[in-house]
């Protein structure tokens, strides 16, 4: 049975790791809360502009825009957004399991990745996959512009002929519970049949449609950047504080039972003095009797 | 079915905003400012920098906004802009002095500073102010 020290040593120390652990978790509320709201503001145009793009090509049946024509795909680069720091549960663990798993589903494809977040970056680099370039800590102090520059890189891969198509995959924010795993056509960007089976609608346009989508199609394409980084963000504080918590139970818990077994080395060792002097004062009787 | 009102939805990268009962909205499309009255015809436009014009029975709305798109469906108007201020919401000290630093960067151009940008940035801040001119004048 371990001595009363080491359990006490025990006890401390995992007193003192709780603390971390709890302290992380309200770190991660608060700048959960912050990333949330950044995350539903940004919802509703991101939706609209995408819906409205869609209103647009319903109309275009053979697009003149190198962004919307669809190729066949011999190169496809993958963007995979992870997040900086660990210490979330499984979701980084999760999103890059996914990402090889293209490569399998993939094989005829050649495919080259875009990390976006350190542990992605790390985990992909350490086992020798074709990284084009990566964008690392850039959660920390996250910016529109950031997402504008990933996404005009992107465009400009599908521009110049160096890739067919883009892929992103990211962790969607559902709820504070749950994360959903989202894996996304980028570009070319994806025709919904639906909106075109109803037929576009006879609009007006200023200037002509081909300006208009020369326009909206790269809005739109950076807006998706954008909302995939909130949502990522959001989704890892929101994991970080689910998994921060879980540790803090689990303290409490190892506590609980670690108290109960100091106790009962305790109270061994108390009866055991008892035995000890009573044998000896028993011994003392007899020998003087 | 002709209607007296639409509705004006005003969304930008970090809000939205909905007009009900609109009874008129004007705005800057890169062809030139153009105004939309109930039972228009569906239409999509271009909007350049800025000042949109929504009136209702009870007042005005006004915005200053940085470019973006106009859609017109079923009396339904959806404004997606870049960046949207009401009137009574704009900093102009902030403009002031965003004016100030895109002048600077005009005056003195060197290898380091984007022109195309810096008019862009000045033309936003001289809509910025225009529009909230308006307000104090008719307050």
């Amino acid at each position: 049975m371990a001595t009363l020290r080491a359990i006490k040593q025990r006890i401390k120390s995992i007193k003192s790791t709780q603390q971390i652990t709890r302290a992380m978790k309200m770190v991660a509320a608060a700048k959960m809360r912050r990333a949330q709201d950044q995350m539903l503001a940004a919802r509703p145009y991101a939706h609209q502009i995408k819906s409205l793009m869609q209103r647009l090509l319903a109309g275009v049946d053979s697009p003149s825009n190198p962004l919307l024509i669809q190729r066949p795909v011999l190169r496809m680069t993958l963007v995979v957004i992870t997040a900086d720091r660990g210490l979330c549960g499984a979701f980084n663990h999760n999103l890059i399991k996914r990402a090889e798993q293209e490569f399998h589903l993939e094989k005829d494809k050649e495919i080259s990745l875009v990390c976006i977040g350190k542990k992605g970056y790390d985990h992909f680099r350490k086992r020798n996959y074709n990284l084009k370039y990566h964008y690392t800590n850039v959660f920390n102090n996250l910016t529109y512009e950031v997402a504008e520059e990933i996404a005009e890189r992107l465009m400009e891969e599908v521009i110049s002929n160096k890739t067919d198509a883009v892929r992103v995959i990211f962790n969607e924010f559902k709820t504070v519970l749950q994360q959903n795993l989202v894996v996304e056509d980028f570009l070319p960007i994806p025709v919904d049949d639906t909106v075109k089976e109803q037929g576009g609608i006879d609009y007006l346009y200023e200037p002509s449609r081909e300006e208009l989508l020369d326009v909206l199609v790269p809005r739109h394409l950076k807006m998706q950047i954008w909302r995939a980084l909130l949502e990522s963000f959001a989704a890892e504080q929101a994991a970080r504080m689910t998994a921060m918590e879980n540790a803090t139970d689990n303290a409490s818990e190892l506590i609980s039972n670690l108290t109960l077994e100091y106790n009962k080395a305790r109270q061994a060792s108390i009866t055991k003095e008892i035995l000890d002097i009573m044998g000896g004062a028993e011994a003392l009787r007899q020998a003087s009797s | 079915m002709a209607q007296e009102h639409m509705t004006v939805e005003i969304v930008t990268r970090t809000k939205r905003r909905v007009i009900e009962e609109a009874l008129s909205c004007s705005a800057p499309g890169v062809l030139g400012y153009f105004q939309i009255l109930p039972n228009h015809t569906a239409f999509i436009s271009e909007l350049s920098v800025g000042e949109v014009k929504v009136q209702t029975a009870e007042r005005t709305y006004l915005y200053a906004e940085s470019g973006g798109f106009l859609e017109v469906v079923d009396n339904k108007v959806l404004l997606l802009l870049e960046a949207a201020e009401a009137a009574e919401e704009i900093d102009v000290e902030r403009a002031m002095k965003a004016k100030e630093r895109a002048e600077q960067r005009l005056q003195n151009p060197d290898a380091s500073i984007d022109i195309a940008r810096a008019q862009a940035a000045l033309a936003r801040a001289l809509n910025r102010l225009k529009v909230a001119e308006k307000v104090t004048v008719s307050v």
